[in-house]
């Protein structure tokens, strides 16, 4: 740590991920996936904590070998331990349910290019030990899956009415369509970041005041 | 004159030799190639048994009377019972033959796919040889716009069609009699026309256009050895 850096404690740490730097809501880093596969609750979850499995040990293991690797072979060496963890991830999705692994398709592959786990072991893993890095990718993990959760529901709620699967407003209901399709995506990712932003400004008057 | 300020990154770069840099890409390789393998072990069997139990529940829902299936490889030269793990001759198309309790043949189930909107649209369609008509169909994998080309999966009137969609074969026994088509919603006329789904034509097309090429390949080369199909083996 540079001489007057403040230290984080173990809660601000994990706390960083899921608020002051949610990586959808304040960093707006991993959008593919964030308005791809955001069309239901259920595949909404399922990527969220597929990436954070991937995040978490990949930034575990990064974090061990912080200081056996040369830092010219540092970067080859982060994706290949990424792809190896989102093979894993891949693996385990298609033994556990192969209609979640159908819905996600080509994204569960795409976490490899996910710039939010390139990034936490390039900026905060290769830099701390193997607690503080996986308690701060276990943050940002669930800040991920926080935000991606926040849109499939909103979508799924609007575009089919139901949430989980389960109907929420029964037959009568006519189904936004536009919800589902990329447009949709848009639109409520700029609902949220829009609340973020008004919510955060309301904050910063209320402390000058 | 002052001294040139060190350059801290020349000094890594000589003090780190090309073994180290190879020693270290190899090792975490090798530690990342352990990890895959073991990942890929320990699902072969879990995956397997999805994929099949996936299958047979999409036969079983086209077949409800079926209890068994057999897999043939149909082709050219005649029919051949697939044992499990035995791998598919080329230029055969797969064929599901499904039998009720009492062992008789209740249908034939078979794969279809071609390009919709988005990719390929693959389905399963069910071909009963008593009536030579298609009785049913499901879509397998897709990636049809939601909420309108994957209303194949659930729009009933779609689905309708292929309640008895026609796929009898011409006198010859070497093509089908009427090529099976997607018309536009509303204007089916015959039997072996597909109504498609109004503001997803591409997408019921290409069912259309699917299950047609196959069921025009397949047939044709099923029908002279049904007897061999007839009970289980």
């Amino acid at each position: 740590m540079k001489p007057g850096e403040h230290t984080l404690t173990a809660f601000e740490n994990f706390m960083e991920g899921i608020w002051k730097q949610n990586p959808v809501f304040v960093m707006v880093l991993g959008m593919c996936p964030t308005l791809a596969v955001t069309v239901s609750a259920i595949n909404a979850l399922g990527m969220g904590l597929a990436t954070t499995f991937v995040l978490v040990f990949s930034c575990l293991l990064v974090s061990v070998i912080r200081n056996w690797v040369p830092k010219e072979v540092r970067i080859a060496t982060y994706i290949v331990i990424i792809a190896s963890f989102v093979t894993v991830v891949d693996y385990a999705i298609q033994a556990l349910s192969l209609g979640l692994y159908e819905a996600l398709g080509a994204f569960i592959q795409l976490i490899v290019v996910n710039c939010i786990i390139l990034g936490r072991a390039e900026a905060h893993a290769s830099k701390h030990p193997p607690l503080t890095a996986v308690v701060n990718a276990l943050g940002m993990g669930i800040g991920f899956t926080i935000g991606l959760f926040a849109l499939g529901g909103v979508r799924e709620i609007f575009g089919t009415g139901t949430l989980f699967g389960i109907s929420l407003f029964g037959p009568g209901f006519q189904p936004w369509i536009v919800m589902l399709l990329p447009p949709g995506g848009f639109f409520v990712l700029g609902g949220w970041l829009l609340l973020f932003a008004w919510w955060k400004m309301r904050k910063e008057a209320k402390d000058g005041a | 004159m002052s001294e040139p300020l060190p350059n801290p990154g020349a000094e890594t770069t000589a003090t780190t030799t090309s073994w180290r840099l190879i020693a270290a890409l190899g090792g975490v390789a090798l530690l990342c190639g352990v990890l895959i393998v073991t990942a890929f072990q320990s699902t072969l069997d879990p995956i397997a048994k999805n994929r099949r139990i996936a299958l047979e529940r999409s036969i079983f829902s086209l077949i409800p009377e079926g209890v068994s299936l057999h897999i043939y490889a149909v082709s050219a030269q005649g029919t051949t019972l697939l044992r499990p793990g035995q791998a598919m001759p080329k230029e055969a198309q797969r064929v599901y033959a499904v039998y009720d309790a009492h062992r008789h043949l209740r249908g034939l189930v078979a794969e279809a796919g071609a390009v919709g909107y988005a990719d390929v649209v693959r389905v399963l369609y069910a071909y009963d040889p008593h009536q030579q008509a298609i009785v049913g169909f499901a879509v397998g994998a897709h990636r049809e716009t939601p909420g309108i080309g994957d209303k194949i999966r659930t729009d009933a009137d779609f689905q309708k069609n292929f309640v008895a969609l026609d796929a009898r074969l011409d006198a010859s026994g070497q093509a089908l009699a009427h090529p099976i088509r997607t018309v536009k919603h509303g204007s089916k006329r015959n039997p072996w026309e597909i109504d498609a789904i109004s503001g997803a034509t591409i997408t019921s097309r290409a069912v259309g256009r699917g299950i047609n090429d196959s069921a025009s390949t397949l047939l044709p080369r099923l029908h002279p050895h049904l007897n061999n199909l007839e009970s289980p083996p």
